[in-house]
């Protein structure tokens, strides 16, 4: 038995050995950080302790930009990319012929490189001295004057962050969704157009709260993911994402971390815990609702 | 009474086109959207850098492609060895993990011993902290180590994955338990049998963990940007975003999309050959990518 027992834990070492080092220690580590007051990464000595670290990134406009970034980012990326999703899903659901190849296409965005597609984003959106381009070209049709999406004014910024997040985080919703809706029971539906149930009510009332729980599921992670939203930023407006005011909070902690800005992990960790502690509280806000809006199949 | 029925059948029916007809509209515009930014970024590549700044308004074909942004994309920048390095990290990075998680798996689901299940709950509840919290010490410890601009620097951290341990582990507990004592009775040590039947039995699931890793790695970003500033070890997502700021200048974008080509290219191929296990990994439990 005293062998056996010793087998067991050398087939788990390594992995203990890997998630110890580089997932539990930096987890406590990085609250112990918070608390040190001036910390100096070269000599490695702080003067004290306190929460001074929280209260200067709270009083820095770079964090209060990202925080205000990051707050938009979520509020309007969230509800619509769901919304659309469902749609798309939807619409899939009820075709035959094609419905394969349209899956593959719109699972497309999930497999290429962020920064690499958001370049293309730039050229598409940018305005500069040889081209409006081309987005500006189809406003135009509309007779809207052209607008720099990169370098001009916030909200233009701010659609195409929204945009391109949109664009990013949507194969993953449809693809959730398609087969939640494919495992809807074929006999609800049935039964309800035996009884006549027109098409809009068979959807509110038997498709949506069968597939409630992925749908909250979704919303759940979709807040945490776009809490967390980064390098679609960087795609589009590069490494120095304070100088075009589209800063987020990760963006934040990276930047003290690193960089010209960086060799602060103090703030960084007092960010970070920061931005865990706003998360952590919109998911409990988001399973209290789901609790009462859910629907169950026991 | 009949006429009735017949009617509202035929309504029906009308309903029933005109949604299918509103369906494809809506799929098909969308399928535009997300097509839209590869054919733009396929056709800039192949444009003349002198046709494609004279057109003031862009042109949705070219009738004379070329080539030659993709020589300099090769030439005036390191694309080459963005590329390299990519692939050793992304190769050993996926062999690490599988060597790490495979035993883990097997551990779990196939030997008893004690505290066995305190730890798998351990391990599971590893699942929920955020990356954003620990890659501040992961940085610091790693510059300590002074293996920034290191592979060591740049892989030891991206080796471990508890959500693919848990896939694994899953997976290998279907296997009927009559199997391994069988085998026990034979004289078969764990290990052979871990790679005479498990691993052979269970391969699907592991070539998914190991798609799904090589995505994760080939797009990873942070991490290499916060231990990585000599050039001579940036991957791609960096190698991008320093041809972006410093490589062919602002105004050279066909030779920029070439390079965003090259860089896109390996992953939608595996896309296409892999399509369903891809679709199947990631809808089975992976988060946002």
């Amino acid at each position: 038995m005293e062998g056996k027992s010793a087998k067991g834990w050398l087939y788990l070492l390594p992995a203990i050995l890997f998630l110890g080092v580089f997932l539990v220690y930096p987890l406590i580590d990085v609250f112990i950080y918070s608390f040190e007051e001036g910390y100096n990464s070269a000599s490695q000595t702080f003067f004290g302790t306190g929460i001074y670290n929280y209260s200067y990134i709270l009083h820095d406009p770079y964090f209060l930009q990202a925080v205000k970034n990051t707050f938009i980012l979520v509020i309007a990326t969230v509800p619509l990319s769901t919304l659309i999703a469902l749609g798309i899903s939807y619409c899939l659901s009820s075709i035959k012929p094609l419905r394969e190849l349209y899956q593959t296409v719109f699972f497309l965005p999930y497999v290429t490189n962020t920064l690499a597609v958001g370049l293309v984003f730039m050229i598409l959106f940018q305005k500069n001295a040889y081209t409006d381009g081309l987005v500006n070209l189809v406003l135009g049709l509309f007779g809207i004057s052209p607008i720099d999406f990169i370098d001009g004014p916030y909200w233009a910024k701010m659609f195409v962050l929204c945009f391109y997040t949109i664009w990013v985080v949507l194969p993953f919703k449809i693809l959730i969704l398609t087969s939640a809706l494919a495992s809807v029971n074929e006999e609800y539906y049935n039964a309800a157009k035996i009884d006549g149930t027109r098409p809009f009510r068979i959807f509110r009332k038997i498709t949506l709260p069968m597939i409630s729980p992925m749908l909250f599921y979704l919303i759940i992670t979709g807040f945490i993911g776009a809490f967390k939203a980064y390098s679609d930023a960087v795609a589009l407006f590069g490494t120095n994402l304070n100088a075009a005011e589209m800063n987020t909070i990760v963006g934040y902690v990276y930047d003290m971390l690193y960089g010209d800005s960086g060799g602060y992990p103090s703030y960084a960790s007092a960010a970070a815990i920061v931005l865990f502690a706003i998360v952590l509280t919109i998911t409990c806000i988001n399973l209290l609702i789901s609790k009462k809006h859910v629907h169950y199949v026991g | 009474m009949n006429r009735d029925m017949i009617k509202s059948e035929r309504s029906a029916k009308t309903g029933k086109v005109l949604r299918n007809v509103l369906s494809y509209f809506i799929l098909t515009f969308w399928a535009i959207i997300v097509l839209f930014p590869f054919y733009w970024m396929v056709l800039t590549s192949v444009k003349n850098y002198a046709s494609y700044n004279s057109e003031y308004i862009p042109k949705f074909f070219t009738l004379a492609p070329t080539l030659e942004n993709y020589a300099s994309a090769f030439t005036a920048v390191p694309l080459a060895r963005y590329f390299i390095n990519t692939v050793i990290f992304t190769v050993l990075t996926t062999a690490l993990m599988l060597v790490v998680i495979i035993p883990a798996a097997f551990a779990f689901s196939r030997l008893s011993f004690k505290g066995r299940d305190a730890v798998f709950t351990l391990f599971l509840s590893m699942m929920m902290i955020p990356y954003e919290l620990v890659v501040i010490t992961n940085y610091t410890t790693v510059t300590d180590l002074g293996l920034r601009n290191t592979f060591t620097g740049l892989i030891l951290p991206s080796v471990t994955s508890v959500f693919y341990i848990y896939l694994l582990k899953e997976n290998f507990s279907q296997i009927p338990d009559e199997l391994y004592y069988a085998a026990k009775v034979d004289g078969t040590r764990d290990l052979k049998y871990l790679f005479k039947v498990m691993i052979p039995i269970c391969r699907p699931t592991i070539v998914t963990v190991t798609i799904l890793k090589v995505i994760e790695c080939w797009n990873s970003y942070v991490w290499p940007r916060l231990v990585t500033d000599d050039p001579n070890y940036f991957l791609v997502s960096n190698g991008i975003q320093e041809i972006r700021e410093n490589g062919f200048g602002r105004e050279n974008i066909p030779a920029m999309m070439a390079a965003v080509v090259v860089i896109s290219a390996p992953l939608i191929v595996l896309f296409l050959v892999f399509r369903r296990k891809i679709m199947e990994g990631v809808a089975r439990g992976g988060t946002k990518g």
